[in-house]
C-alpha cells in the first residue's frame, strides 16, 4: 500500500536543518524542517522583521491563497500593503509549528534512521513537543535569515502563547510583542476541550492506534467532531444566535413540504449543518496526529511553572514592549486571563499597553472584522518604530 | 493640552519614567514622551479612550486607581499622576499610598470643595452646588469623595507626606495668584495641584537630594 496517500498534502517550501533541535523532553530531533512563508522585504538593516505566529489550526499561509484549500490566508485582512501589518513596510514571517502538518516536521513526517534514511512515519511516537520548541525552531529560522532581532513577534490564540514564549526566552531578540485573544496558562477549562477533542479522535475506528495511513484512511469521523467541538469555543452564543439563531434548513427540491425530507437525525437546524461542514472541510487538512500533538503542547503552555507559579519572575528585566489585545466575548480566552498577563507585566516593570475590544464575535475576533483592534495594531507597531527611532 | 496639564509637564524633570493614572486621551504622556524625553505610560478606565491612545502608539493600560495599582512595584516610576481624579476614587487615602509607593513623587490634582461659590450656594440654597466644575447632580456624581484643599493638606499631614510643591489652579487650569496663604487659595481656588514626596524627602537634616 502507498503509506503517503492519505493526506499527502504536498511539498512546502522549507528550510531543513540537519542539526536538529533538542527538543523539551529530552528527545533530540533531528532533522527538522521548517516550513514558512515571507511577505514583504528585508531591510538593509534586517530591522523590520515580524514573526506573526498562527493559531492551533492554522498555518504559514498568512496572506496569500492556500494551496490546499484553494482559500485566502488566515489573516489576509491584517497583513499586505497598506495593511495594519504593513508589508510595504515590514518584512513578515510565518512559520508552520513544529507538530503541524503543512510541511514542518510533524508526526506525518518521515522519520530517518541512525542512516539518515527514511523509514517511516512517526504518527503516535513522534516526541512530544511543547510551545518553546515551536519557538525554538522559528528562532533558528531568524537566524538563519540572518536577522539580529525582530522587530515584533504577533499572533493570536496559541500563536499568542508563542508571543509569550518567545518574550520570555528570547527578550533581546526583540523589540515588541503582541499577545492576543491568549493566556500565560492553559486552563483547565482549555485541556477539558482539549481531552474531548482527542478523545474523540481516539474513538474513531479509522484511526488504528494513531497508524491510519498503514490502512489507508484517516480518521475522519473523529476528527471531524474534535473541531466541530472546538470551533463551537471559538465563537460566541450572540454571534452563533446572529448567524443561525433557531434556524431549521429547508430542502429546496421538496418545495411543498421543505422540512419533511428531514430525520430526526439529520442536520435539522442550520447551526448543525454548519458545524458539520466545519468538520468536513477540516479533516481535509489536518492531519489526526497532529491534533493530539498540538493540544497536548497547549495542554502543557504555562510561563510561570518554571517560576515557581510567580509569572511576574517569568519577566523580569524585560526590554520588550507589550500590547495585550483581548475580546469582551472570548470565553475561551476570556478577559480576566488577560488581565492576569497585563498585572503580570506591571509587576515586572514592563513598558505594556492593553486593550480590550468590545465585540460579540468570541474568541476568533482577532481573525474578523474589528475596526478598533486593526488600529490597535497599526498604532501599536507605529509607536514601537517611532520609540525605537526607525523611520 | 489643557493649561494644567502643562503645569504637571513642568513639575517633571525631563527624562524620567511617569505613570499617569487616568491618562484620558493620552495628551499629558504624549506631551512627556515627545517633548521631554520621558518614559510615559498610562493607566485609563475609558476603553475607547484606551483604544484611541493605543492606537496612537502611546503605551496605556485598561484599569483603574482603586483596583490595579497595587500589581505595580515599589519605586517603579519617578512620577505618578493623578489628574481630578482622586474625588472620585473608592479609597482616597489607599490610592495616595500606592502612588508614592510606586512612585517617588505623586503629582496630584483635584477640584476644591471649599471654594467660595460652593460655599455660598450651601449656605444660601441649602442644596448641593452646582456650578462649571461640580455639574453633576449629587443622585449622579462620580465625585464620591469631594475634599478641599484644607483637607487634603491635613491628610499629607496625618500621612507623614512631604509636600514639595502646591498651587491653586483655576478652571482653565490658569495658575492662580494664591501662593501664600492657604486659607486664601482655599476659598478661591476652583482646583489645587500638589506635588508630593515621601516622608524621607521632607526630613530636614537630609536635604532632597535632586536625582537625575
Amino acid at each position: 500500500m502507498n503509506s503517503t496517500a492519505p493526506l499527502d498534502v504536498g511539498d512546502h517550501p522549507h528550510i531543513t536543518f540537519p542539526q536538529g533541535l533538542d527538543l523539551e523532553c529530552g528527545v533530540h530531533l533531528a532533522p527538522i524542517d521548517v516550513a514558512y512563508r515571507t511577505y514583504g522585504t528585508l531591510s538593509e538593516k534586517r530591522d523590520n522583521a515580524i514573526m506573526v505566529c498562527h493559531a492551533f489550526t492554522a498555518d504559514q499561509y498568512v496572506a496569500e491563497t492556500h494551496p490546499l484549500t484553494g482559500k485566502p490566508g488566515w489573516w489576509t485582512r491584517m497583513v499586505g500593503p497598506g495593511l495594519p501589518i504593513d508589508t510595504n513596510r515590514f518584512f513578515v514571517i510565518c512559520t508552520n509549528v513544529l507538530g503541524g502538518c503543512m510541511g514542518s516536521t510533524g508526526p506525518r513526517s518521515v522519520r530517518s534512521d541512525e542512516k539518515g534514511d527514511g523509514v517511516e512515519r512517526w504518527g503516535t511516537d513522534f516526541p512530544p513537543i511543547t510551545i518553546r520548541d515551536m519557538v525554538r525552531a522559528q528562532y533558528m529560522l531568524v537566524r538563519h535569515l540572518g536577522i539580529e532581532r525582530l522587530f515584533a513577534v504577533v499572533g493570536g490564540s496559541m500563536g499568542g502563547m508563542q508571543v509569550l514564549e518567545w518574550a520570555v526566552t528570547y527578550p533581546h531578540m526583540m523589540l515588541a510583542a503582541m499577545p492576543i485573544a491568549t493566556s500565560p496558562f492553559h486552563s483547565a477549562q482549555n485541556i477539558a476541550f482539549n481531552e474531548v477533542g482527542r478523545q474523540s479522535i481516539f474513538a474513531d475506528p479509522d484511526w488504528y492506534g494513531g497508524r491510519y495511513w498503514e490502512h489507508g484512511v484517516v480518521p475522519a469521523r473523529g476528527l471531524a467532531v474534535a473541531r466541530m467541538m472546538a470551533h463551537i469555543t471559538y465563537l460566541s452564543e450572540e454571534a452563533l444566535t446572529r448567524k443561525f439563531g433557531r434556524r431549521v434548513r429547508k430542502d429546496p427540491s421538496n418545495a411543498e413540504a421543505p422540512e419533511a425530507s428531514l430525520s430526526m437525525f439529520s442536520d435539522i437546524f442550520e447551526v448543525e449543518s454548519y458545524l458539520r461542514y466545519q468538520g468536513s472541510a477540516f479533516v481535509r487538512r489536518f492531519d489526526a496526529n497532529s491534533y493530539l500533538t498540538i493540544t497536548r503542547a497547549m495542554d502543557w503552555f504555562d510561563l510561570a511553572a518554571e517560576h515557581d507559579g510567580e509569572l511576574p519572575a517569568a519577566f523580569a528585566g524585560t526590554p520588550v514592549r507589550f500590547c495585550v489585545v483581548s475580546f469582551t466575548s472570548d470565553w475561551l480566552f476570556p478577559t480576566s486571563s488577560a488581565r492576569y498577563l497585563v498585572r503580570a507585566l506591571n509587576q515586572a516593570a514592563a513598558n505594556v499597553s492593553f486593550v480590550e475590544i468590545d465585540t460579540d464575535k468570541g474568541h476568533d475576533s482577532f481573525l474578523l472584522d474589528e475596526p478598533d483592534f486593526d488600529r490597535t495594531v497599526r498604532g501599536f507597531l507605529c509607536g514601537v518604530a517611532e520609540h525605537a527611532g526607525l523611520r | 493640552m489643557r493649561l494644567d496639564q502643562r503645569l504637571i509637564a513642568e513639575m517633571i524633570e525631563p527624562g524620567t519614567r511617569v505613570l499617569d493614572i487616568g491618562s484620558g486621551d493620552g495628551t499629558l504622556i504624549d506631551h512627556l514622551f515627545r517633548l521631554r524625553g520621558c518614559d510615559a505610560r498610562g493607566i485609563e478606565i475609558d476603553m475607547r479612550e484606551v483604544t484611541r491612545s493605543v492606537a496612537h502608539g502611546l503605551p496605556v493600560v485598561h484599569g483603574d486607581a482603586d483596583h490595579d495599582l497595587a500589581h505595580y512595584p515599589d519605586g517603579g516610576f519617578d512620577y505618578v499622576v493623578l489628574q481630578r481624579t482622586l474625588q472620585a476614587v473608592e479609597r482616597p487615602r489607599e490610592v495616595l499610598r500606592q502612588m508614592l509607593r510606586i512612585g517617588r513623587h505623586a503629582i496630584v490634582s483635584f477640584p476644591n470643595f471649599g471654594h467660595w461659590q460652593l460655599r455660598l450656594m450651601l449656605l444660601f440654597s441649602g442644596r448641593m452646588p452646582m456650578t462649571s466644575v461640580w455639574h453633576t447632580p449629587w443622585y449622579e456624581t462620580p465625585n464620591i469623595h469631594p475634599c478641599t484643599i484644607r483637607d487634603f493638606l491635613t491628610l499629607c499631614q496625618e500621612e507623614g507626606y512631604c509636600v514639595q510643591q502646591w498651587m491653586a489652579v483655576d478652571e482653565d487650569g490658569e495658575r492662580a495668584p494664591w501662593r501664600r496663604s492657604i486659607r486664601l487659595a482655599n476659598l478661591f481656588g476652583e482646583q489645587a495641584l500638589f506635588l508630593l514626596g515621601r516622608k524621607e524627602d521632607c526630613e530636614p537634616e537630609k536635604p532632597a537630594r535632586r536625582r537625575k
